[in-house]
C-alpha cells in the first residue's frame, strides 16, 4: 500500500470510527442494501476496498452518492463493522477534495440567518472546514 | 529446632560444571539447624538416595535439603526416600540449582554464589516446616448425570456398565433430549431414533441407572465424593409405576389443542401425553396449566379410561435426598430465539422456519408424518432457501446473537439440502454461507456431495433480508462471488439458528460451584489436557453445555467423562494434597473475605464458642476449610485482612524466611 | 551505564504451575539470564501477599516481579486476576512511596515460554540495574 493510500485510509477510518478489519466478509451489507443495482461499488466493496488502500476508485465512483444512507447494512451487519459510515467518510473526503467550498471560521458569522438553524451552520462548517 | 541434612547433589556435570558443590555443601553446612551437609554425583540415583536414608537414621534428621534438579523433576522421589526412612516426606525442600542456576549462568564464582544463596533459602523454609498428612474423604459410590440427552444418556451407561449405580435426572418427562427430534444424522445419514432409541431402552433396563424424568436438581452440598443433592420430583399426576403406558388416556383427553413442544408448536397434543412412541419412561403426563381437572375439577376423563388406575390428580411434588460421589452436567443446548431476527420475517410467516423445526417436518414422526410439506398451507415447497450462521458469529448483536460458532449448523444444513434432493429432485435448494466449516471425519466430503451430486445451490454471501408477498417468501442476498445482489422467491426459508446453553446451566453452575464463560458454557479444568473436568473437583462435563459440538463429538466427551468418574468411585478414599488453608481460629474475625475469593467454594462458616480471658464463653463466627476441597491455591491467604488464613506448606512465615534469606 | 559496586537483588516468585516451569525451560533450553533473579516458587501468583514485597524491599532487594499463568490460564481457575489487581493497587502505592514503577512487576509466563521467562529476566534485571541501589524502603536495622 503506498503511502498516500495508506494515509487516505487512516483518515478515513478516523473519520469514520469504522474498523473495516472486523469485516468476516459476509455481505450481508450487500444482501440488504436497497440501493445496490443503483451502485457501482456496493458497501461491502467499500469496506475492502479500504481496508486494502484501494481508495481512489471509491472518491471517484457515483455510488457515493447512490447510497441512501438509510443504515439498513450498520443495523443487519453482525461484526458491527457499520459500512455505511464508512460511506459517508468516503463522500466527506470527496467533497472536501473538491476545492473552492471550503469554509472557513470567518466565513461563519456572514451566514448567521435567524431562520436557519444553528446547527446547520455547524454542521456545514464541520463538512467543509478543510 | 530442626536438624537438617543438606544433601548436594553434582547431576555429574551439569550442576558442577558451574557450581562449586564442595563450597555449596560446606556454606550451608554453618546455616542454623543444619547438622549434616554432603555432596554426591548423582543424588537421584539408589547410592543417592541410600546416602539420604542413612543420613536421616544417623543423625536423626528431621528436615532435609537436596540441593538439585528443578522439583518438579525429582521432589516426588525425594520424598518417596524420606518417608522410607521414616521421615515425614513434607519435610523435604529442594533448592533448584540446576535448571535456575547451573544451566542458565556462565561462570562458576556467580553459579556457586547463587547456589549458596538458594540453598540458604531452602534451608530457612525447612526450618519452619512442620509434617503435614493428606487429608482421607470416603467416596459414595454412586453417581448423578445431570441431563438425559445423548451425552447424558452415554455417559450413564458408561458409569452403569463399570457396575456403579448412576442416576438421570431429567426435566422433560422422557429422556433422549435433542437427538430423539432428529430426522437423520451427518455424516451417513443413518436414523437419529434407530440409533438413539435402542440406547434409551438399555438405559430403562439396566439395574444400575434410575431415571428422574420431569425432575430438578434443587440444591447441591458437599464436595467431591460426597454431594448431597436434593432432587425435586415434579408431579405428573401419574403413578409412574403403574401406567403402562397404553396411551389410552392421551386419545380420550377432551382438551386437544396444547402446543406440542415436542413438534416445537408445530402440531398440538392432548392435556395429558406421552411425548412421543419411544419415550423413556413411557408413561403419561398430565400438563397441570392445559388439564380441566387439575384447573377447576371437571373432568376426569383419564381416570376413568385409565385401566390400571395410575391417574393421581393429587400427586405433589416430590423431593428426593441422595449422596453421590460424582456428577456429571449434560445440560445440553437449545437453539436461540429467532424473535429478535425481523429481517428474516421469522414471527410474520409460518414458512420460516428453524433448522430444528425443518428436522421435525422431514421426521417421519414429525407433525407432517415425513412429507415436507410447508407449514402455512401444507403444500409442497419447490424452492427452499437455507440460511447459515443466523445469530452465530454474531459480534455486533449481543442481545440478538452470539459471537462464537455454533459449529454443527454447516454440517446439519448440508445434511437438510441433500435429503431434500434425494426425496424430491423437482425441488431447487439454495444455501447461503459466509464460510462452510467442515473439519471432522468424512465431513468435507459429505458437503461436496451435497453440491456435486445433489445440486444444491451454494451462494457465498449472506441474506439481508426476507419479506412475505401472498404465497412466496421474497428472499433478498448477495452472492459475493458473482458480486451482485440475488432475488429468490422461496416457499419455505430454513434458518440455522445459533446455539445456546440450556437456560438451566447457569443457576446449576452456582450450586455446582462449577465456573462458566460468558456465554454460559461450563468451563473445562483445563483446554487441552482435561477437557471433560470441570475446575471444580468431582464435577465432570459432557456434551453440548461445555461448548457447541455435533453427536460424535458429544459421545467421546461422554465416554471420556464416564471414565473420568470411574476412576474417582473405583478409589475407596480420596487422598487430598495436605497443602491446603487453614484458618487460624483465634484470629479470625469471621468476616467472609476468604470465601469471596476462594474458587471452589472450600471455605464455610461455623458458630464455635470460644473461652474468653474472662472465663467466659463466647459464640464467634470462624471460617472453615474444607480439606477435600481446597486445592491450595492460596488465594485467600492474601484477602484474609486478619492474617488469620496461612496455606500449609507455602505458610507466610516460610515464604518470608525464603526472601530474608535470599536478601540477606 | 551505571556501575554499581552492589550487583542489584531481584526477587522472582514464580507460580508453580506455569512460570516455575517456564523457568525450568530456560534451563533446559540453556537461555542465559543475569544470576541476580532469585527464584521463590509459590502455588499461584495469587499466594504472593503484598507483605512478602515490602519485606523483600526492607531487606534490601532492588527489583521484585511477580509471574503467572496467562490470563484465562490460571491452574486455579481465577488466582491470577486477583494477584493482577492486589498488584495493580501495591506498585501504585510502591510509587507513591518512592518505589520506581520499574522495579515491580507482573509478568504472564506459560510452562512453554522458556523465552520469554529469559528475556523478561534479562529486561527486568537490566533496567533494576540501570536505576541502581535501592535504598529507599531499607530498613537499616534489617543488616548486621
Amino acid at each position: 500500500m503506498s503511502q498516500q493510500n495508506n494515509n487516505l485510509k487512516e483518515e478515513l477510518i478516523r473519520i469514520s470510527g469504522v474498523n473495516p478489519k472486523k469485516c468476516m466478509r459476509c455481505g450481508k451489507c450487500s444482501a440488504t442494501c436497497p440501493a445496490y443495482e443503483e451502485m457501482e461499488y456496493h458497501p461491502h466493496e467499500f469496506v475492502v476496498m479500504v481496508e486494502n488502500g484501494n481508495i481512489e476508485p471509491l472518491l471517484n465512483t457515483e455510488s457515493l452518492y447512490r447510497c441512501l444512507t438509510c443504515f439498513a447494512c450498520v443495523e443487519r451487519c453482525p461484526r458491527g463493522v457499520e459500512p455505511a459510515k464508512l460511506v459517508e467518510a468516503v463522500r466527506l473526503v470527496a467533497t472536501r477534495r473538491q476545492g473552492a467550498n471550503h469554509m472557513k471560521a470567518d466565513d461563519v458569522p456572514a451566514k448567521l440567518d435567524e431562520d436557519l438553524p444553528q446547527q446547520a451552520i455547524v454542521s456545514a462548517f464541520r463538512k467543509y472546514t478543510k | 529446632m530442626q536438624r537438617i541434612g543438606v544433601f548436594v547433589c553434582w547431576c555429574g556435570s551439569n550442576i558442577a560444571g558451574t557450581v562449586d558443590v564442595q563450597a555449596v555443601s560446606d556454606a550451608l553446612k554453618n546455616e542454623p539447624g543444619v547438622v549434616f551437609s554432603t555432596n554426591y554425583q548423582y543424588m537421584c540415583s539408589q547410592a543417592g538416595q541410600n546416602m539420604i536414608k542413612d543420613a536421616i537414621k544417623e543423625y536423626r534428621l528431621t528436615g532435609i535439603v537436596v540441593c538439585s534438579c528443578s522439583p518438579r523433576m525429582h521432589e516426588a522421589t525425594f520424598r518417596k526416600t524420606a518417608q522410607a526412612a521414616g521421615l515425614n516426606p513434607y519435610m523435604v525442600e529442594i533448592a533448584n540449582i540446576r535448571e535456575q542456576c547451573s544451566w542458565v549462568h556462565k561462570d562458576i564464582p556467580t553459579g556457586t554464589e547463587k547456589a549458596i544463596i538458594l540453598g540458604k533459602a531452602a534451608v530457612a523454609k525447612v526450618n519452619l516446616n512442620a509434617p503435614l498428612t493428606p487429608g482421607e474423604s470416603p467416596v459414595t459410590k454412586r453417581a448423578l448425570v445431570i441431563g438425559g440427552g445423548i451425552a447424558g444418556i452415554q455417559t450413564a451407561l458408561d458409569i452403569a456398565d463399570a457396575g456403579f449405580p448412576v442416576d438421570i435426572v431429567e426435566t422433560k418427562p422422557t429422556i433422549g433430549g435433542k437427538m430423539a427430534q432428529l430426522d437423520k444424522t451427518f455424516p451417513t445419514l443413518d436414523c437419529a431414533a434407530c440409533i438413539l432409541t435402542p440406547k434409551m431402552v438399555d438405559v430403562a433396563q439396566n439395574d444400575k441407572i434410575r431415571i428422574f424424568s420431569y425432575s430438578e436438581v434443587q440444591e447441591v452440598k458437599g464436595f467431591v465424593g460426597n454431594f448431597d443433592v436434593k432432587i425435586k420430583k415434579k408431579a405428573r399426576y401419574v403413578n409412574e409405576d403403574i401406567c403402562t403406558g397404553c396411551g389410552a388416556c392421551t386419545e380420550k383427553c377432551p382438551q386437544k389443542n396444547v402446543p406440542n413442544e415436542f413438534n416445537l408448536g408445530m402440531d398440538n397434543r392432548r392435556a395429558i401425553y406421552i411425548p412421543f412412541a419411544q419415550a423413556v419412561p413411557k408413561v403419561a403426563t398430565i400438563d397441570p396449566n392445559a388439564c380441566n381437572m387439575l384447573k377447576n375439577g371437571k373432568c376426569g376423563v383419564c381416570a376413568k379410561v385409565c385401566a390400571a388406575g395410575a391417574i393421581d390428580y393429587k400427586q405433589q411434588d416430590q423431593i428426593i435426598e441422595e449422596k453421590y460421589g460424582a456428577i456429571v452436567v449434560a445440560t445440553g443446548f437449545n437453539p436461540i430465539s429467532m424473535e429478535k431476527f425481523d429481517e428474516f420475517a421469522y414471527s410474520q410467516s409460518k414458512d420460516v422456519i428453524t433448522s430444528l423445526e425443518f428436522e421435525r417436518l422431514t421426521n417421519a414422526a414429525g407433525p407432517t408424518a415425513g412429507k415436507l410439506l410447508r407449514p402455512s398451507d401444507l403444500e409442497h415447497p419447490h424452492t427452499i432457501v437455507f440460511v447459515q450462521c443466523v445469530g452465530s458469529r454474531c459480534a455486533a448483536c449481543a442481545e440478538k446473537g452470539k459471537e462464537y460458532c455454533s459449529k454443527i449448523c454447516c454440517m446439519y444444513t448440508a445434511k437438510h439440502a441433500m435429503l431434500v434432493r434425494d426425496k424430491y429432485p423437482d425441488t431447487e435448494v439454495y444455501v447461503f454461507y459466509i464460510d462452510v466449516r467442515t473439519p471432522g471425519k468424512n465431513f468435507d466430503e459429505f458437503y461436496r456431495r451435497a453440491v456435486e451430486e445433489y445440486g444444491v445451490h451454494y451462494i457465498k454471501g449472506m441474506v439481508g433480508k426476507v419479506t412475505p408477498e401472498g404465497k412466496k417468501l421474497k428472499v433478498q442476498g448477495s452472492d459475493l462471488i458473482m458480486d451482485e445482489q440475488v432475488h429468490i422467491d422461496a416457499d419455505l426459508v430454513v434458518l440455522a439458528a445459533a446455539i445456546e446453553p440450556d437456560k438451566s446451566a447457569r443457576p446449576l453452575a452456582t450450586m455446582l460451584t462449577a465456573s462458566m464463560d460468558t456465554n454460559d458454557f461450563f468451563t473445562e479444568a483445563h483446554p487441552k489436557l482435561r477437557p471433560v473436568e470441570s475446575p471444580t473437583a468431582g464435577v465432570f462435563l459432557s456434551g453440548a453445555c461445555q461448548g457447541p459440538k455435533d453427536i460424535p463429538e458429544t459421545v467421546s466427551q461422554a465416554g471420556a467423562a464416564a471414565s473420568k468418574v470411574i476412576g474417582l468411585l473405583a478409589k475407596d478414599k480420596l487422598t487430598g494434597n495436605p497443602c491446603i488453608a487453614s484458618p487460624n481460629e483465634l484470629m479470625c474475625n469471621g468476616c467472609s473475605s476468604c470465601e469471596r475469593v476462594c474458587p471452589y467454594g472450600a471455605i464455610t462458616y461455623v458458630d464455635k464458642e470460644f473461652r474468653m480471658p474472662d472465663r467466659t464463653t463466647a459464640i464467634r463466627r470462624v471460617a472453615q476449610v474444607n480439606p477435600a476441597v481446597c486445592q491450595g491455591c492460596g488465594a485467600c491467604t492474601v484477602a484474609c485482612p486478619s492474617g488469620a488464613m496461612d496455606l500449609r506448606g507455602f505458610a507466610s512465615a516460610q515464604i518470608i524466611a525464603e526472601v530474608d534469606a535470599i536478601c540477606k | 551505564m551505571q556501575v554499581n559496586e552492589k550487583k542489584p537483588l531481584i526477587v522472582a516468585f514464580c507460580c508453580n504451575w506455569c512460570s516455575y516451569a517456564g523457568a525450568d525451560l530456560a534451563g533446559n533450553n540453556r537461555l542465559a539470564y543475569p544470576a541476580d533473579v532469585k527464584i521463590i516458587r509459590v502455588p499461584c501468583s495469587c499466594r504472593v501477599n503484598p507483605m512478602f514485597i515490602l519485606r523483600a524491599f526492607q531487606r534490601g532487594a532492588d527489583g521484585v516481579i511477580i509471574c503467572g499463568c496467562h490470563p484465562g490460564d490460571c491452574h486455579y481457575t481465577s488466582g491470577n486476576y486477583f494477584t493482577r489487581r492486589r498488584m495493580a493497587m501495591l506498585f501504585s502505592m510502591l510509587d507513591y512511596l518512592g518505589i520506581e514503577k520499574e522495579r515491580t512487576r507482573v509478568e504472564w509466563v506459560s510452562a512453554a515460554e522458556g523465552a520469554k521467562f529469559a528475556a523478561t529476566m534479562n529486561d527486568f534485571a537490566e533496567k533494576v540495574a540501570a536505576l541502581g541501589e535501592n535504598k529507599r524502603l531499607e530498613d537499616l536495622r534489617c543488616k548486621k
